[in-house]
């Protein structure tokens, strides 16, 4: 191999024979990985120096880190010395780029791992099944919560479907003109309140006309439905725009009416992404802390009544027992993630629930 | 859609009336809500706005003394939170969009968008219980070694739950919408630009960084805008992350921190009566009017661009 007669070797220095011209002057495939694996090793080790001289626990995760961060430069010196500038700088992108992805994961990773491991605790049949009235100390539970929640929720869902429902069918099916763009900007621009304004208003609504400091879970409902409604509409009317004209011009063509168009034609074709937008727009306010602390309050007992009395919500529900700890509060604490990791789980559901919809029941176009 | 109607006249039959008046009557129920939002959060907060402390027991001497340091804490809780999330979330959008294994891509955008599952109150715990305990020694090696400069001047909090932290947490949360955004602009790209970039020798970095960015740019400031604006409105991570004293600084490590406005009405609103409601009303009054402003200017970005869809 390396005695052939080609004629470039004579000009480069003898020590680097070329093997194959179409590799030389690049790192081969497996040079990032052996590059991380050293600087995680060389970062492993001089930990492993650092933690025996002060005497204390390895650190793992600094470690990995460290030599994570080492990769970096690292790559792009070997690169700059073999390959040139300019993929030394792709490869540092390279690096930089999935570093970023990394960096998201991380946070992702370890709310993850500590919600299942400090919420398994308390995740037992006693939190499901009782409220905190009376509780102080160990024991109780969120049913309180977890009804309030979803009374709220649905009430919310209640208001804010219909409308948002409607709207959207006025912006693809009617909408013309100047209150058309306008719905479009503030909804839009509806999409951004903050959630805690939203808890404010429905508090400000109620106090007004039933007296201040008026805390109920129809208020809570409104609050959450302010926050809703835009979101239904925003997904709706992406789902049916993308109902094909074609379909509503035979219908037409048919004599069908334009509003039967809508509820025979338009609505079936797009239910599937409509249910899935609905239920990612619940998935988004069933977590919402901020507006029911204000509109809603907290309670440790059961209610059922939305219209009468304070209501307790899993997101409250975490909030208070973080808030206000009594005696032992390692109890409430444990509390606190138990409903945190039942709100991830509801959460997670409608959100795998909600994909599930679209791909399963999404119209089929073209046999 | 249906242009066949506005030529022809089509017949009104009772239920197209019925219909079409409910659709209207729904939209207007938008303007009619945001409306009531503006008005109901202004009656309520106008006789705050000329209070005292004689009025309202938590104004130190008048309203505007109160809302200034919370103005501040605001936006600077928000500025930090975007600095960190923007060159994060334009390196996971080029990760996704351009990088990822093509089959990968779209499994990862929804891993990136579950951060977005998240409850607020849930990052707060965690902001608390995880993230404040392991950022604090990085905090005391800061302040001891880069002490001089002004932003990590000491002492160092004890607890680590200061600003940083708080913008930390917020970063996290504002990271998958901004992400979204970037990544739907970068995709956007026409081939053809990117194909002739690399057709002309360049590498994947060149390839991006002139046929990519120059593209996505006006879509990268308003994913920026709209990560803004939802990190102005967020409440409950910050207001239990956060140990707030409500001093005006930009010292990040220590343990005196301005509070933010959201924050502040979260914490204060259960205990409060009297004019103390009307004032923390006001105060969600001007936090609306912030981030109605800056949601518009990211919308009146976007809509410069007809070709660009949306957000969301």
């Amino acid at each position: 191999m390396t005695t052939t007669t080609n004629p470039e070797p004579a000009t480069r220095p003898a020590a680097s024979p070329i093997v194959n011209t179409f590799t030389a002057g690049r790192l081969p495939s497996y040079a990032p990985w052996l590059v991380l694996g050293t600087a995680i090793l060389v970062a492993a080790a001089v930990f492993g120096v650092l933690a025996l001289a002060a005497g204390s626990g390895y650190d793992w995760g600094g470690a990995i880190l460290v030599g994570a961060l080492l990769y970096i430069p690292s790559i792009w010196l070997f690169s700059m010395l073999v390959e040139g500038r300019r993929r030394a700088m792709d490869r540092l992108v390279t690096a930089l780029v999935t570093g970023a992805f990394v960096l998201a994961m991380i946070p992702l990773i370890s709310l993850t791992i500590t919600v299942v491991t400090f919420g398994l605790a308390r995740f037992d049949a006693e939190f499901f099944t009782f409220s905190m009235r009376n509780v102080t100390g160990e024991g109780g539970g969120a049913l309180h919560a977890i009804v309030g929640t979803l009374l709220m929720t649905g009430a919310a869902a209640v208001i804010s479907i219909p409308i948002g429902l409607m709207t959207s069918i006025y912006l693809v099916e009617y909408g013309r003109g100047r209150l058309a763009r306008g719905i479009t900007f503030l909804v839009d621009v509806m999409t951004g309140i903050p959630s805690i304004v939203a808890g404010l208003f429905a508090y400000a609504v109620f106090s007004i006309f039933l007296g201040p400091g008026t805390r109920t879970g129809i208020a809570g409902a409104v609050s959450l439905a302010v926050l809703m409604i835009p979101v239904v509409v925003r997904s709706s009317e992406e789902m049916l725009r993308l109902v094909p004209n074609e379909l509503r011009e035979a219908a037409y063509a048919l004599g069908v009416p334009k509003w039967l168009t809508i509820v025979k034609v338009v609505l079936p074709t797009s239910i599937a992404g409509i249910t899935t937008g609905i239920m990612l727009s619940i998935a988004r306010v069933i977590g919402e802390t901020a507006p029911l602390l204000i509109a809603a309050g907290f309670t440790a007992s059961m209610n059922y009544n939305l219209f009468d009395g304070r209501m307790q919500s899993l997101p409250v529900f975490v909030y208070t027992q973080y808030a206000n700890q009594g005696n032992p509060p390692e109890a409430y604490l444990d509390r606190a993630w138990a409903a945190a990791l039942t709100l991830i789980l509801i959460v997670m559901a409608l959100n795998l629930i909600a994909r599930l919809v679209a791909r399963f029941f999404a119209p089929k176009f073209g046999r | 859609m249906s242009s066949a109607s506005t030529a022809i006249k089509a017949k009104q039959r009772p239920g197209d009336r019925v219909f079409s008046g409910s659709a209207v009557f729904a939209g207007s129920m938008i303007l009619l809500t945001l409306a009531a939002v503006a008005i109901f959060l202004i009656v309520q907060s106008l006789p705050a706005l000329f209070a005292t402390s004689e009025d309202a027991s938590i104004l130190p001497t008048n309203f505007w003394a109160y809302v200034g340091p919370l103005v501040f804490g605001t936006i600077w809780a928000a500025a930090l939170a975007l600095i960190m999330a923007l060159p994060v979330s334009i390196g996971i959008a080029l990760f996704i969009s351009h990088y990822a294994p093509r089959r990968l891509a779209s499994l990862l955008g929804y891993i990136v968008d579950l951060l977005a599952a998240v409850p607020s109150v849930v990052f707060g715990l965690w902001g608390i219980g995880v993230l404040a305990p392991a950022v604090q020694p990085v905090y005391s090696w800061l302040v001891d070694n880069l002490g001089w400069f002004p932003l990590f001047a000491g002492p160092v909090s004890g607890t680590g739950r200061t600003i940083l932290t708080a913008g930390i947490v917020l970063a996290v949360m504002v990271l998958p919408i901004m992400t979204a955004i970037n990544r739907e602009v970068f995709l956007q790209t026409p081939v053809l630009h990117e194909e002739a970039a690399l057709a002309l020798g360049a590498t994947r970095w060149e390839m991006i960084r002139t046929a990519v960015l120059p593209f996505g740019r006006s879509g990268i400031v308003s994913a920026s805008v709209l990560g803004l604006g939802r990190a102005l409105g967020e409440t409950m991570a910050v207001a239990m992350v956060l140990s707030a004293t409500g001093a005006v600084t930009f010292e990040l490590l220590t343990s005196v921190n301005p509070s933010t406005i959201a924050a502040n009405i979260a914490l204060s609103f259960p205990e409060a009566y009297g004019m103390n409601v009307n004032v923390l009303i006001a105060t969600g009054l001007i936090l609306f009017v912030v981030t109605f402003a800056v949601n518009a200017f990211a919308r009146w970005i976007v809509s410069r661009r007809k070709e660009f869809s949306g957000a969301n």
